[in-house]
């Protein structure tokens, strides 16, 4: 073998012919390279313009040895070895597998070779993509094959064209098809034919992408004379009623984007309020440490969490009532503990809750650390649901919006409904004469509490899945939930929904144009004038116990 | 001329009756004598020296303590509870803060005499049209007490016409101070964003920096803290204050007795606010910083609690309330800084629970078991 390499170059190249097909004599009469061998040898050996000159050849050889050979090029798998063979690897899957990559031979003693890496730039990466997208177009799998008209969308050519046309009248899938139609339609807009381009720009203005509309505008673009470049009237006409029509639509998808944005934030004002609006709106309790009882929640699902690390996708659903009791629990002791000692007067308690809330927050600093603990997402609420091309929503947001209105509609009906409910509506309206009916308001109030409370930490296990969880959590809505309360109307459960959902929505729609302090500073404005004008809320709550 | 000689009389007379306040005034006055001659008039080894480190944290107490009797005028006195009164001590100390800015001049890191250096690190090419007139100590001081006072107008000209009261007024000045904090953030504001005003250098041609300047300063803050006094005393019982208390007891009786209700707390508020900008503008020069966190609602919060530990409706007790507690702030954070939330917190409640009048209260409490005699001469028995 050694006196191999002493040969020429052009007699290298045949005998290494002659060893990849395993025949091992030197005769350069032998059997005659095929062109897979052979252009296979260029990939090999040769510079970068060999290299892609054998891309384009391979890609036309019908062979199911080209497609891999390709793809562990564009990987970084392919090597050659002191013959000059082609050696593919399994990549970094452990344990890595060697074969040869015509033969298809396993390699199992490389450890002697040398192996080079068949080196690429990115011209080549470029010729790859479009080659193994082309040959993948015949592929068997239709999402392969979509996934590779998608590719080919990013770098079609005139050269495509044809094989496009085949591959269109063989294509059964839909979707691949309208991917094919647009990849055409992308060279058809610059046709002669003015009735090709007229399809062409139909076919665009269905898909409406940033690329569609981008090649639309080329064809409205105007000369140096400040004429169209486009000279028959009605495809110019065609493609400004196909630009406007995809700008409509972005806009319209644009606006529901930010409305559900806007939805998603109102529904964790919803959740942070809710609450609230059960013990100041109910129990006309200031409580300061909401907020901290929000984040106690939060940290509850940490620790269950850590507790079942094996079915993180359920822990979900242990700690929402595992929240629900930690906080109302802490609720209770707090209303047992200070609160009731001081009804009727206002500003004290908020100061001592006030109080509370820095106590809840040092204690979870002492007891997790002051950094923020990561809490995981399940599998089923990561991702997003793609409506379209334009519109998706994150489905995290979408089941804490959801969830919002669930824990909404059950706390209303509890409150409707059940005789828990009734006792606590009527000493919230009066509380003397409940007394006197025999409600025992002492345990009403420590339950309603307790309620609200529970809700908080509910509310916290929301936030779990959308912010950090950290000992300051709870801060930074404690403003905005007693915005949403005042804002709807105190004692109101259904303007807190209506408050939450419109700040939330109003907070989205003005973050474009202002940036998203600006716009909050905005919405803090205008509650406070909004306070002015109406003190009690959008829907006041009607009654005698509104005076005082 | 009379008239003159009538007020002047009254005033004396008023200021004899506070027993209290005849006690914070003599202790105003030794700091103002002694300090100054303790820092600058021994040697550094001399065992009675008093650092200049410690000239600085005294005048920085005496600022919150002009602080929170600013909020003891509204809150003890007329029982709104704003829990937004940081913003106007952060808005004065702020106009300090932009004229201390302009002094610095070219001696910044960018040598720019244009632009103060984060405007330069901005790619601001020009002086923002509010920064004008900050090179003048005169207007720094007109600002200083008009920018506090004009928002404070407004908002209670808002607020108190449409009568928001209680705790409603209470989160709408949180909220205030949390919307100033959130603008104050912002680079765009041009008031240096997240880190706000420092780098000082002099102020008036002093340096900052010189033993001299900050007993000044101190000495200010002591004299400001019981001239403020004073006046609050003075108008507290005069009739102003008496229909201030009057409101605070009974709102609706004192409108239908027919007082203007809204205006007499409007002008309080505004007051109020006017001394909270003095206190910051007298803070900031000697902390050496300004930046938004003055703003946090956290800290509006912090001052009710001076007050409420001092005793509310007192001005002594909210002035021994910041002192108290600042100093146990300083002690604790130096030693046991995750102790000093539970404390903090624990104090809230204990507070509210059972020192609802503060330590001033207790105090009373032990004057009313003594001899009736010693109880009438306390000026603070009808409050």
């Amino acid at each position: 073998m050694k006196s191999l390499h002493s040969l020429s170059t052009l007699l290298r190249v045949i005998l290494i012919c002659g060893v990849t097909l395993g025949a091992g004599t030197v005769a350069a009469d032998a059997v005659p390279p095929d062109p897979l061998t052979e252009t296979a040898t260029m990939l090999a050996n040769g510079d970068f313009a060999a290299k892609e000159a054998a891309i384009e050849r391979l890609s036309a050889i019908d062979d199911p040895r080209v497609l891999p050979m390709l793809q562990a090029m564009l990987a970084g798998n392919l090597y050659r070895n002191d013959d000059g063979r082609l050696l593919q690897s399994t990549g970094s899957d452990q344990p890595v597998t060697v074969t040869d990559a015509l033969s298809g031979q396993q390699q199992s003693d490389i450890a002697g070779d040398n192996l080079k890496k068949i080196s690429i730039n990115n011209k080549l990466r470029g010729a790859l993509r479009s080659s193994i997208a082309v040959l993948s177009l015949s592929h068997g799998d239709a999402a392969v094959r979509l996934q590779a008209a998608q590719d080919l969308l990013e770098r079609m050519d005139d050269k495509l064209v044809p094989l496009l046309r085949q591959q269109l009248q063989t294509e059964s899938d839909t979707r691949v098809r309208r991917v094919l139609q647009l990849a055409l339609a992308f060279g058809d807009i610059n046709a002669n034919d003015s009735q090709q381009r007229l399809q062409a720009i139909e076919i665009l203005a269905d898909d409406g992408q940033v690329e569609a509309r981008q090649r639309l505008t080329t064809l409205l673009a105007t000369g140096t004379d400040g004429k169209p470049l486009e000279s028959d009237a009605a495809v110019l006409a065609a493609a400004r009623k196909a630009v406007a029509r995809i700008d409509s639509r972005a806009e319209l998808y644009g606006f529901a984007e930010t409305f559900f944005f806007g939805l998603s934030l109102g529904s964790v004002l919803l959740l942070a309020a809710i609450g609230l609006a059960i013990t100041f709106g109910v129990m006309g309790v200031i409580n300061m440490a909401h907020g901290e009882l929000m984040m106690l929640g939060a940290y509850t699902t940490y620790v269950v969490q850590l507790l079942m690390p094996n079915a993180i996708a359920y822990s979900l659903f242990v700690a929402i009532p595992a929240a629900f009791l930690v906080s109302g629990l802490t609720g209770i002791a707090i209303e047992r503990g200070v609160i009731r000692f001081l009804y009727g007067r206002p500003l004290e308690t908020l100061l001592a809750t006030f109080g509370i809330s820095l106590l809840l927050q040092q204690l979870v600093r002492s007891v997790f650390s002051p950094l923020n603990r990561s809490v995981a997402t399940p599998e089923w609420m990561s991702g997003s649901w793609q409506i379209n091309s334009m519109l998706s929503i994150t489905y995290n947001r979408l089941y804490i919006l959801l969830f919002a209105l669930a824990v909404f509609a059950l706390l209303v009906l509890v409150l409707k409904k059940t005789r828990l409910g009734l006792q606590v509506r009527a000493v919230s309206q009066n509380r003397a004469m409940a007394r006197a009916m025999g409600v025992r308001s002492d345990w009403v109030d420590a339950l309603t509490f307790g309620l609200g409370s529970g809700i908080a930490g509910v509310a916290g296990v929301a936030l779990s899945q959308l912010t950090n969880v950290g000992p300051n959590l709870g801060q930074g809505f404690i403003i905005d939930s007693f915005m949403v309360v005042v804002f709807g109307g105190v004692g109101n459960l259904w303007g807190t929904l209506v408050g939450a959902m419109t700040l939330g929505v109003v907070n989205k729609f003005m973050e474009p144009w202002s940036g998203a302090v600006l716009a909050k500073i905005l919405v803090l404005v205008f509650i406070i004038l909004f306070i002015q004008k109406r003190p009690r809320g959008l829907f006041p709550q009607k009654g005698r116990a509104v005076e005082h | 001329m009379q008239k003159s000689s009538f007020f002047t009389t009254t005033f004396r007379e008023t200021l004899l009756r506070d027993r209290g306040g005849a006690v914070l005034l003599s202790v105003l006055l030794l700091l103002m004598i002694f300090i100054p001659l303790l820092n600058l008039g021994t040697g550094v080894d001399n065992p009675l020296h008093v650092s200049t480190y410690t000239v600085t944290l005294l005048g920085k107490y005496l600022c919150f303590a002009l602080l929170a009797l600013s909020l003891d005028l509204v809150w003890g006195y007329c029982g709104i509870l704003s829990l937004g009164h940081g913003a106007f001590f952060a808005l004065g100390g702020y106009a300090m803060g932009m004229y201390l800015m302009r002094q610095i001049g070219d001696r910044g890191v960018y040598g720019n005499a244009e632009l103060p250096d984060f405007m330069v690190f901005l790619n601001w090419q020009e002086l923002p049209w509010y920064w004008y007139g900050f090179d003048h100590f005169w207007f720094a001081a007109l600002m200083v007490v008009l920018i506090p006072g004009a928002l404070a107008f407004v908002f209670g000209w808002l607020a108190f016409r449409s009568r928001v009261t209680g705790v409603y007024l209470s989160i709408i000045t949180q909220a205030l101070t949390y919307a100033l904090m959130l603008a104050f953030f912002r680079n765009e504001m041009g008031f240096g964003g997240n880190n706000g005003l420092t780098d000082f250098k002099d102020i008036l041609g002093y340096n900052l920096q010189q033993d001299g300047t900050r007993v000044t300063l101190f000495f200010l803050s002591a004299l400001l803290l019981a001239l403020c006094y004073a006046l609050s005393r003075y108008l507290m019982n005069a009739k102003f204050g008496r229909v201030i208390v009057a409101i605070r007891d009974a709102e609706d009786r004192a409108r239908f007795i027919g007082y203007r209700v809204e205006n007499y707390k409007l002008w309080l508020f505004t007051l109020a606010a006017v001394i909270a900008g003095i206190a910051g503008a007298l803070y900031v020069p000697q902390v050496g910083i300004i930046n938004p966190g003055e703003f946090s609602p956290l800290n509006s919060i912090e001052l009710v609690v001076w007050v409420a530990v001092g005793g509310r409706a007192t001005l002594y007790g909210a002035v021994a309330g910041a002192g108290i507690i600042n100093y146990a702030k300083t002690w604790f954070t130096s030693i046991l800084p995750e102790v000093w939330l539970f404390a903090l917190g624990a104090l809230f409640v204990i507070v509210t629970l059972f020192l609802p009048d503060g330590l001033a209260g207790l105090l009373r409490r032990r004057k009313t078991a003594a001899p009736p005699a010693a109880q009438s001469q306390s000026g603070e028995a009808a409050a």
